[in-house]
């Protein structure tokens, strides 16, 4: 049995004008490290309240851990942990109460499930006695961890936990969810940065609601058709308007410093050709390279073939 | 029970650590306490009044120095020329023009009657009638004087009259401050009571926190009894301290009836006003809209209850309004309890709207209120 498992899961806003989530079928496995990328408005967060029980579906149905969303919200609400995108603790409470007060609320205490905590709690800990709305963005992220934990829930869901955190941070946070899955919780997050995909066992790729493409980030780049190139050139702007007037261009994308690309079709001498070309252009230090598409590179292209 | 004490405990918490929140919460009521009543007064004293003496006679001078010893009027002028004093009156400093005509006395001894003219600048409608009562009220006492003193003693009296004798029951000094006090007290509890509730949730709401309570197995009615009981016992609290605080010491009032009975409206009455709030606040999205929304209330709740204008002189759909006013009662058993020291006798009914309101709001609001949206 999955640990969450959606069918035909469907959400509109505005009395059906504004689709949020469209015929969204998933399921995860228990122990999973799963991730939901999508860009802003994509419906991850829909997505998560409905299986939070926060918000009902239009349609379709969902469990977690296999209770059912709409007919077992109780249940559901026992056992997960839920970490919004906002920052949803009390501020004007401390450190301590505020981790003491969702224990009570979850009939629990900070002892009972401290082992689980401990290895995050001992970072804010210094902080205890210091109100949650004084603390650093990433001590209010590792608060809200805490927070979302202290019931020992088999499904953790946290909301683009990493958005607006420094990258140290951000690391330190995947960090602390990879030795989460080792406890054998479940965890669903969501997130609009495409390189923390990689960090995850399973991802879903979400564009305006719908799912593009589900599997281990590894057979997603696998998945990516034909070759893809890396072209930089002294100047990259001039180079980006060249190249998407040169007939032979299938797409082209700015990424960083270089243009990613590829070929409607290729050979050694298409590259040799698409060179000359450049050459005759009067563009400097060209450098074109074959390179493995990133999970952006498969993003932007499954999205192009939805439109 | 323990999830309860939890969160009494944090609600506390939060509202001893607003440190802008805690004066409006317990200080502002207090203060208004002890300003408001005095505004409130019905009393009109220091009347500006101009007299027009045509006659300079004794009986006009006794008459003017009559009206200048009552204590309600000071003299603004005293002349001979009608237009000079209308000029008075016009640029706002009298409020009456007496005018003697020439010949009072004479005429007065002789025909056995004059007439007065009284202009009154009515703009100011209650000074207006009651400057306009008292002078007429000096005049007819002053016409029963010299008539008392033309009759001799021995003489049989000609007119038969009527003397009326009043006593005022409840409140024999007229003391308008034991009118005033409880009921304002009664609608300074309204007002942080209904306020200070329906921000509360609003709050959690807008910060986001609500989410995170959602996902949790609390249950919809402890999290309600967490958020309204805080507010139960500071109006407890803040009517406590106004009553016997401000009204005992500063006022001299000592409520008259039954203090259980008292507080045991007041306790039904909180319920109500907190479900009130806390309907406000499932409406509302938004700190800002709560406010408004609550404002609108208060003050139609405040001006159709009976605090300033007696509602029986209302017109008859206003009286229908001032009915469905909770506030209304709350006023009315005040007063009934502090002044006439009534029993549950004569106020059963005002217990029966009252907690049908308790049951009403909360009720309303329960069903309103939904972890799922």
């Amino acid at each position: 049995m999955s640990a969450v498992s959606l069918k035909n899961i469907r959400k509109t806003y505005n009395d059906g004008k504004l689709v949020a989530v469209e015929d969204v079928s998933l399921s995860v496995e228990k122990g999973e490290l799963f991730g939901i990328i999508g860009p802003d408005g994509a419906g991850k967060t829909s997505l998560f309240r409905i299986l939070t029980t926060l918000l009902l579906p239009n349609g379709g149905s969902a469990t977690v851990d296999g209770y059912d969303v709409i007919e077992d919200y109780k249940s559901i609400r026992n056992c997960v942990g839920y970490m919004p995108g906002k920052f949803s603790l009390y501020q004007d409470l401390t450190v301590e109460e505020n981790l003491n007060f969702f224990a009570t609320l979850f009939n629990t205490s900070i002892e009972e499930n401290y082992d689980l905590i401990k290895e995050i709690y001992v970072q804010i800990a210094p902080f205890k006695d210091r109100r949650a709305g004084k603390l650093s963005g990433g001590m209010k992220q590792k608060l809200a961890l805490c927070c979302a934990l202290i019931h020992k829930p088999t499904v953790l869901f946290l909301d683009e936990p990493t958005t607006g955190v420094d990258s140290v941070s951000r690391k330190e946070f995947w960090e602390m969810l990879r030795r989460l899955k080792e406890q054998n919780i479940t965890i669903l997050v969501s997130t609009p940065y495409m390189d923390e995909a990689v960090l995850c066992d399973r991802i879903a790729l979400i564009q305006s609601g719908k799912i593009l493409s589900i599997d281990t980030p590894k057979k997603i780049t696998e998945q990516y058709p034909g070759k893809l190139y890396s072209i930089r050139s002294a100047n990259t702007h001039q180079l980006l308007g060249d190249l998407h007037s040169y007939d032979n261009t299938k797409s082209c994308f700015a990424f960083g410093e270089s243009l990613h690309y590829t070929f409607k079709s290729e050979g050694p001498e298409e590259t040799r050709a698409l060179q000359n070309h450049l050459t005759v252009l009067r563009h400097e230090e060209v450098v074109i390279n074959e390179i493995v598409p990133t999970i952006e590179d498969c993003f932007i292209h499954l999205m192009s073939n939805e439109s | 029970m323990r999830t309860i004490k939890f969160l009494l405990q944090k609600e506390f918490k939060q509202i001893f650590r607003n440190k802008g929140l805690l004066p409006v919460l317990f200080i502002a009521p207090l203060i208004q306490l002890i300003i408001l009543p005095l505004a409130a007064d019905y009393e009109v004293k220091n009347i500006s009044l101009a007299v027009v003496d045509h006659d300079h006679s004794s009986y006009s001078r006794k008459l003017v120095s009559k009206v200048g010893s009552s204590g309600y009027f000071k003299l603004a002028g005293y002349n001979e020329s009608f237009s000079n004093m209308f000029g008075l009156l016009e640029s706002d400093k009298a409020d009456l023009v007496l005018e003697i005509p020439s010949g009072f006395e004479k005429t007065l001894v002789k025909e056995q009657k004059q007439k007065l003219f009284i202009a009154v600048n009515a703009i100011n409608g209650v000074k207006a009638g009651l400057g306009g009562a008292y002078l007429s009220g000096i005049i007819r006492d002053y016409n029963s004087e010299i008539r008392a003193q033309w009759i001799h003693p021995a003489k049989f009296n000609p007119a038969p009259v009527i003397e009326v004798t009043s006593t005022n029951w409840y409140n024999p000094f007229m003391n308008y401050k034991l009118f005033m006090v409880p009921g304002i007290l009664a609608v300074l509890i309204t007002m942080v009571g209904g306020y200070m509730c329906a921000l509360n949730i609003v709050k959690e709401k807008e910060l986001g926190t609500i989410e995170q309570i959602n996902v949790t197995p609390i249950k919809k009615a402890h999290f309600i009894i967490g958020k309204l009981l805080p507010f139960w016992i500071i109006g407890i609290f803040i009517f406590t301290v106004g009553l016997f605080g401000i009204g005992r010491l500063v006022y001299g009032i000592v409520p008259a009836g039954s203090m259980f009975l008292l507080y045991s409206f007041l306790s039904i009455y909180l319920v109500a006003l907190l479900g009130f709030g806390l309907l406000i606040s499932t409406f509302s999205e938004t700190q800002q809209q709560a406010m408004s929304v609550a404002f609108f209330f208060v003050m139609i709740f405040m001006l159709m209850s009976g605090l300033f204008t007696p509602i029986d002189s209302m017109p008859g759909w206003a009286k229908t309004m001032a009915n469905c006013n909770p506030v209304t009662y709350f006023i009315e058993v005040m007063r009934m309890i502090v002044m006439k020291g009534s029993g549950f006798v004569n106020i059963w009914f005002h217990f029966v709207v009252v907690i049908l309101f308790a049951i009403g709001l909360n009720g309303w609001a329960m069903l309103n209120y939904r972890k799922t949206s």
